[in-house]
């Protein structure tokens, strides 16, 4: 005799989900993630199945903090699992109305059982999405023990896992066994994904704290032009700066200054002109041969302004030659080899390397000392200071690039950034301290300020 | 005007950015992508004409006064034209097996070679580190060592070393390596205000 306990659920097409479960198991639908139709009929007595206790309370919503396209499954756990039978396996997750697509635009119709979708946005590559009401997508299963599904589809039309914005969808999710066995929540109430103007998260955690950041720095910017005094505490390689380049005036060599491999875009690239504008300025005003070789072009073409620029300000554009900036190649040890080979045959002086470096770091660094050059060094890339401290005279560690130009400079201005810089620090270390004893003393209320999602 | 338009045009950029930073919606997500992800390349094409031009000109003047080493620069220039033609539409294009040779038995090999230099590089930096010479320098040569050797069979001392290596790595390690990275964030917060806000200017020639 069978046992059907749960009549309503029990139809053809029951049996074609079984299959489907089964090859989970067997790992035959790997891709978990990948969509299938299921029909949910409403009732039929042909497969037989071991009933479980169906996840209950099955609800959606759109996705926070995002783009749209996304919708978060919660339920709670079927009674079976972890407790009552304890032989639930893992839960599916199945949405209606089933999404058909993409088609293209000339195939879009509209009729009584389909309807067809397109965004009225133009933006992306339209594509029609045809919604067929009663059938479910298979979207993916989750283990047992979890109850929370995101259902974050593309936002591309023309994606194959495109969920379209403002359609109200319905999810089911079903608790499974191993044995076959299956527990079919009821379905949600109809959810629509949207995208959010302000991404609350990242305004907390990220926007506070630089709106407070922001408000220092111009606090004491303000200051400093008040004539306050700021004292800075002094930097060995900004001090060797004015040596190094007084030492190559005096032994008639070249300075060489490497901005590095990164992106005109990076901030220790972008740190690295400012200190570039400033050396290249007092090497106008001593007359010494400036090198700048250059791994990326657009690198060079900014650089190249802020040399001739620097020239200009010295009061001597007529020394300044196209040249002194060039560009070598984008290709890293290629670059490092050109590098190398200009400081063994034009014996430089002096070698700054400021900017982002990786691999290539210890092997100029090393040339250089070996050609017995004085050399400054700065970068923001932690794993490659090491290699700098133990090559180089000086090394500017991490923030202390950023800082070099208002050093050098040694504008009231600059000087304030740097004070907010030291004050914005010490709130972080109050805060890790108040983090660090609110977690010991285990109050949790402390632990969730500090607990981020994005 | 020359110095205020680009201040202008830095300002309204990296204000809209900071703002996109904080709005993931479509809209604001394809302005970033047209305006951050499209545009750079583009310049970037046209930025790579002018770094041929530089290399080209630069190895051409240094063969013209026959600096020192000029040869060199007739390689570069006879390297660049050879990737260039085998690389044209006539030869096959980008995948033409005449690329793919200089790449797979001139680039390749030139390439190892520079990079297996650091192997050399790094033991004559770290003979240099980890003289003994000062206290702090000694801890770096104690703390150098138990890290390397912790891989090692040791006996009895695996363990210890083992655990000695972890703890160095986990704990002083990890705290500086925090320490810097939190200084770094901040320096790019405050150096990205200075060149938004127009404080920072010096690359534009003024100080």
């Amino acid at each position: 005799m069978r046992k059907r306990t749960r009549p309503a659920i029990l139809h053809s097409t029951t049996l074609v989900l079984l299959i489907a479960l089964s090859m989970g198991w067997l790992g035959l639908g790997a891709d978990v993630r990948a969509q299938s139709t299921t029909e949910i009929p409403e009732s039929s007595a042909v497969a037989p199945a071991i009933a479980v206790a169906p996840p209950t309370e099955v609800r959606v919503q759109d996705a926070p903090n995002d783009h749209g396209h996304a919708l978060t499954v919660r339920w709670k756990l079927s009674t079976d699992d972890g407790q009552g039978q304890n032989n639930i396996l893992a839960y599916r997750i199945l949405r209606t109305p089933k999404l058909v697509g993409p088609l293209p635009m000339d195939s879009a119709k509209s009729g009584t059982d389909l309807q067809v979708f397109s965004s009225p946005e133009t933006i992306y590559e339209e594509a029609v999405w045809r919604l067929i009401p009663d059938q479910w997508d298979t979207l993916g299963q989750v283990p047992l023990g979890t109850s929370k599904y995101e259902n974050r589809g593309g936002k591309q039309r023309d994606a194959k896992d495109f969920l379209p914005d403002a359609t109200p969808f319905q999810y089911k999710v079903i608790a499974t066994t191993a044995a076959g066995g299956m527990g079919i929540s009821e379905a949600s109430a109809p959810a629509q994904s949207s995208g959010q103007i302000v991404h609350t998260s990242k305004l907390q955690f990220i926007g506070i704290p630089v709106v407070i950041f922001t408000a220092l720095v111009l606090g004491f910017i303000s200051a400093a032009k008040r004539g306050r005094e700021l004292y800075i505490r002094p930097l060995a390689g900004i001090g060797a700066v004015d040596e190094a380049i007084g030492r190559a005036t005096e032994m008639n060599r070249p300075i060489l200054y490497v901005l590095g491999l990164g992106a005109p875009d990076d901030i220790a690239t972008i740190a690295s002109y400012t200190i570039l504008s400033r050396v290249a300025k007092k090497v106008a005003e001593h007359r010494t041969e400036l090198l700048v070789p250059c791994y990326d072009a657009v690198v060079m073409s900014i650089a190249q302004e802020t040399v001739r620029q620097a020239y200009l300000d010295a009061g001597r554009p007529d020394e300044y030659k196209e040249d002194m900036v060039y560009y070598v190649t984008q290709e890293q040890f290629a670059y490092v080899a050109a590098v190398n080979g200009t400081m063994l045959r034009r014996q430089t002086a002096t070698n700054f390397y400021l900017g982002v470096f990786y691999a290539e770091s210890l092997i100029l660094a090393e040339t250089g000392s070996l050609a017995g050059s004085i050399q400054i060094s700065g970068t923001d890339r932690v794993t490659q200071i090491p290699f700098f401290i133990v090559a180089c005279d000086y090394t500017l560690i991490g923030e202390e690039l950023y800082a070099a130009s208002a050093y050098l400079g040694r504008e009231p201005k600059l000087l304030g950034t740097l004070k907010a810089q030291d004050w914005a620090k010490g709130m972080f270390i109050a805060f890790m301290i108040f983090g660090l004893v609110g977690a010991a003393l285990q109050w949790n209320w402390v632990v969730s300020l500090f607990r981020m999602s994005f | 005007m020359k110095r205020q338009l680009p201040l202008i045009i830095i300002f309204v950029c990296g204000i809209f950015m900071v703002f996109q930073y904080f709005i993931p919606h479509e809209n604001s997500e394809f302005i970033y992508e047209f305006a951050a992800l499209d545009w750079p390349p583009i310049i970037g094409v046209f930025a790579l004409t002018l770094g041929i031009i530089s290399l080209v000109r630069v190895s051409a003047t240094k063969i013209s006064k026959r600096d020192e080493d000029w040869q060199y620069s007739i390689v570069t220039l006879l390297g660049l034209a050879a990737m260039i033609i085998a690389g044209l539409p006539w030869f096959g294009g980008q995948t033409s097996p005449a690329v793919k040779w200089q790449f797979d038995f001139i680039m390749r090999p030139i390439i190892a070679t520079i990079f297996s230099l650091l192997s050399f590089f790094i033991a004559s930096a770290a003979y240099r580190a980890f003289r003994a010479r000062s206290v702090l320098a000694s801890i770096l040569l104690i703390s150098a060592v138990i890290v390397m050797i912790r891989f090692m069979p040791l006996g009895p001392f695996t363990d210890i070393v083992s655990r000695t290596a972890d703890w160095v790595l986990n704990v002083p390690n990890l705290a500086a390596k925090r320490a810097i990275i939190i200084g770094v964030g901040l320096g790019i917060i405050s150096t990205a205000l200075k060149v938004v806000l127009g404080v920072e200017r010096s690359y534009l020639g003024r100080d």
